[in-house]
């Protein structure tokens, strides 16, 4: 087969367009450097390709998901845990279910916009319980990042002073909706801390964005820019460079090295034609998505590196994490028959749980916080449904139809975000039978909870319940037992995976250093979740965010230093 | 750019051509009516293309009798639920044998109790097999399989109806807009829940 190999050497190439490719390319390219990046999906800019503002009976399914889009068709992830032509596969007994968009911008354009720092202990769980790593670096080495992260993308929330819940640079938080003030009385009866929600949503005018027109509808893509996603906030301003190009339908197969051992460039597929590519840079970053980079490195087998590349240690592909889940939904008579309003809001909950409790109190080492939902939502395709676990019981005719309105946003919901510890039997690895449609060898998955994080939803669980019930409300469903793993998503199901090539001062026991830089080839970094040396209770993005800044600031120095 | 040149964007035809707009809306609604009373005018009734034609009707019997025509608004079947079903079947392909085996369910149950399918069956037959499905927690045992093909129907039913314009007003949901300034709930809301902002 003929390679198609460019002629131009870039400075460097970048894999994947998401919050950590995008944020590098930013940093890079404001800096001076030429940069290509690849990205395996197709263009997209919300601006134009947004389902925003879509009613559902716009479309004959009504919203419902489709296999390429599985969030919903009018969701912005393009992409599944199921992609045509892509499999993976998991180890017997186990199962991790992998989410890959395939589109400019990757996730960012669809994800929850929950934009939580990490905090202090986050960095040092080694030292506070023993368990997992510390990592190289502390809060206060990252803490100036996530401030100017908050700067240059926007962010609402309330400072509040909270030990390991780092306050920011915030815009005002939009005031809570009303069943939201009516989950916070309960909250604060049990003790639960609840605060303004920190949404990566503007409510103030930000660098040529304005503001949210509270349509609540981020995950479909904001056609007003007025949330974050790569595309619309990072984006931009690389190509006003003018020393960004972008290869859409571009699959990287493979990082190429030179006789050196140094990182060369990348070789990909394009999608479109079928043939095989080769592109030059001076440095490579892999920023696409934690477990498709460790996939590019074990891939990437050479004389040199046998193992894969940057895997003289062996820990590509180990201590993959995903966020632990769980949820449960209950019904309030108080919100009954509710007071017809627009209660869209902005996307997503204006409040939210931080973690509040002392685990050394507690049977589980770490902690979650507690997402909410409810209230007068869009009609859709499920509204009306699941009838028979309201009081009324089911039914049909006309009591039906008049039980489906006094239920009509009467509804609560409570979801769990909480953090796993990193464990010897959750890793990927190449599928030695598996390719993809190209060739690729695919990932095999090896992922194991522990009673840490069993203990830890089926506290989730009693917490959520309490407060339904606190409410004066019922749970809808019961609690699930041991034998279901008290209701814990499989792995993967939250999309926070972490952790396969994780940094660290020993080159015998992580991949990369302090700054993202592999320890074996020095001008190969990664900027996505795959540095990451364990979880938190928070969504990853903003410190994916704030790390390939960090990361791409550090190049962009060690180039002038003429280092690498 | 400003709010004003913001909303401009919003409105402008790429994102119109995507999306609906109230008025786009409406006119959708109207063109549906339209092509509607044109198919009525015409006499080209409907042809599923997943129901048989027998199938077709006891969907349209039982989506009304769960959701009939009352003071608010129109039956299932007035705002095109048998045909939004009917759509669902193809599209998801995994629902078909549970809906086509639940039919089937319902018709042997009749011609069990009343030697005739559901549909010829009277109101108050209907009515008898019916209570013995619509109620999950107080049905017995042995009608566990009408009780689970019941609960999906009406969920699809209800699903189908509440997504129509004419459900979304029913409904009386007053989002998917634009909105100048957010500025909570009002007190009539706050007042019904018993919660205030101070």
């Amino acid at each position: 087969m003929q390679i198609i190999r460019t002629g131009t050497v870039y400075d460097v190439v970048i894999v994947g367009s998401g919050a950590g490719g995008g944020m590098a390319a930013k940093v890079l390219t404001e800096a001076g450097a030429t940069v290509m990046m690849l990205e395996a999906g197709v263009m997209w800019d919300a601006r134009k390709d947004s389902k925003m503002l879509a009613w559902p009976y716009s479309s004959p399914r009504r919203g419902a998901a489709t296999p390429e889009r599985q969030f919903g068709e009018f969701d912005a992830g393009l992409g599944g845990w199921t992609l045509e032509g892509e499999p993976y596969t998991s180890a017997a007994g186990d199962r991790f279910d992998w989410f890959r968009t395939r589109m400019l911008g990757g996730r960012t354009n669809h994800w929850g916009r929950i934009s939580l720092r990490f905090g202090p202990d986050d960095f040092r769980r080694k030292s506070i319980d023993g368990l997992g790593d510390d990592w190289p670096i502390s809060y206060d080495d990252v803490k100036p990042y996530y401030d100017a992260v908050d700067r240059l993308v926007g962010i609402f929330g309330s400072n509040e002073g909270l030990p390991n819940h780092p306050d920011g640079i915030f815009q005002p938080a939009p005031r809570p909706r009303c069943y939201e003030l009516l989950i916070k009385r309960a909250a604060d009866k049990l003790n639960i801390t609840c605060i303004a929600n920190r949404l990566s949503i503007l409510t103030q005018p930000l660098n040529d964005r304005p503001a949210c027109h509270y349509c609540g509808q981020c995950g479909r893509g904001c056609a007003s820019h007025s949330n974050f996603s790569s595309p619309s906030v990072l984006l931009p301003p690389a190509l006003a460079t003018g020393r960004l190009t972008i290869a859409t339908n571009a699959m990287a197969r493979e990082v190429s090295v030179d006789e050196s051992g140094l990182a060369n460039g990348v070789s990909y597929i394009d999608k479109t034609t079928g043939r095989e590519h080769h592109v030059r840079g001076r440095i490579v970053v892999l920023a696409a998505s934690a477990c498709e980079s460790a996939r590019l490195l074990l891939n990437s087998r050479s004389g040199k590196f046998p193992q894969g590349l940057a895997n003289s240690s062996g820990v590509v592909g180990r201590y993959l994490t995903d966020s632990t889940g769980t949820s449960v939904s209950g019904f309030i008579p108080a919100m009954m028959d509710g007071h017809p309003h627009n209660e869209d809001g902005a996307s997503g909950a204006h409040l939210y749980m931080p973690w509040w409790l002392d685990n050394t109190k507690l049977d589980f080492p770490r902690g979650y916080h507690i997402e909410l939902g409810g209230g007068r939502r869009m009609p859709g395709l499920g509204t009306g449904g699941g009838s028979h676990r309201y009081p009324s019981g089911g039914g049909y005719g006309k009591p039906f139809k008049d039980d489906c309105r006094r239920y009509y946003g009467s509804t609560v919901s409570f979801a769990g975000r909480g953090e796993m510890v990193p464990n010897e039997d959750s890793f990927l690895e190449i599928d030695p039978a598996v390719v993809d449609r190209w060739g690729i060898p695919v990932l095999r998955f090896h992922f194991k909870w522990t009673d840490h994080e069993y203990n830890q939803v089926k506290h989730m669980h009693e917490t959520f319940r309490a407060i339904i019930t606190e409410m004066g409300g019922t749970p809808l469903g019961s609690m699930p037992t041991k034998e279901n793993g008290y209701g814990i998503e499989p792995g993967g199901r939250i999309i926070h995976e972490l952790g396969v090539t994780r940094m660290g001062n020993d080159p015998s026991t992580s991949v990369l250093n302090k700054n993202c830089q592999a320890h074996d080839v020095k001008n190969l970094f990664v900027a996505d979740g795959g540095p990451f040396v364990s979880q938190a209770d928070k969504n990853p993005t903003w410190t994916i965010l704030a790390l390939a800044m960090r990361t791409g600031e550090y190049i962009a120095d060690q180039r002038r230093a003429g280092s690498i | 750019m400003n709010r004003r040149e913001a909303l401009k964007v919003l409105l402008a035809a790429p994102v119109a051509t995507l999306t609906w707009t109230d008025v786009e809306a409406a006119q959708a609604a109207a063109a549906a009516q339209d092509a509607r009373a044109t198919a009525a005018a015409t006499a080209k009734p409907f042809v599923p293309k997943f129901f048989t034609a027998s199938e077709f009707k006891l969907v349209r019997t039982l989506a009304d009798i769960i959701i009939p025509k009352d003071e608010r608004s129109g039956s299932a079947s007035d705002v095109g639920v048998p045909e939004f079903m009917d759509f669902m079947m193809i599209d998801q392909p995994t629902r078909q044998v549970a809906m086509r085996g639940g039919l089937a369910w319902l018709d042997v149950e009749c011609q069990d109790r009343f030697d005739k399918g559901f549909v010829s069956c009277s109101e108050a037959e209907r009515t008898a097999v019916l209570d013995d499905i619509a109620w999950p927690a107080k049905a017995k045992p042995e009608y566990a399989h009408g009780v689970a093909f019941f609960n999906s129907f009406r969920d699809l039913t209800a699903g189908g109806f509440w997504s129509t314009k004419a459900g979304i007003e029913d409904l009386r949901y007053m989002g998917n807009r634009s909105v100048a300034r957010w500025n909570g709930c009002p007190d009539e809301a706050l007042k019904k829940l018993g919660v205030s902002y101070e």
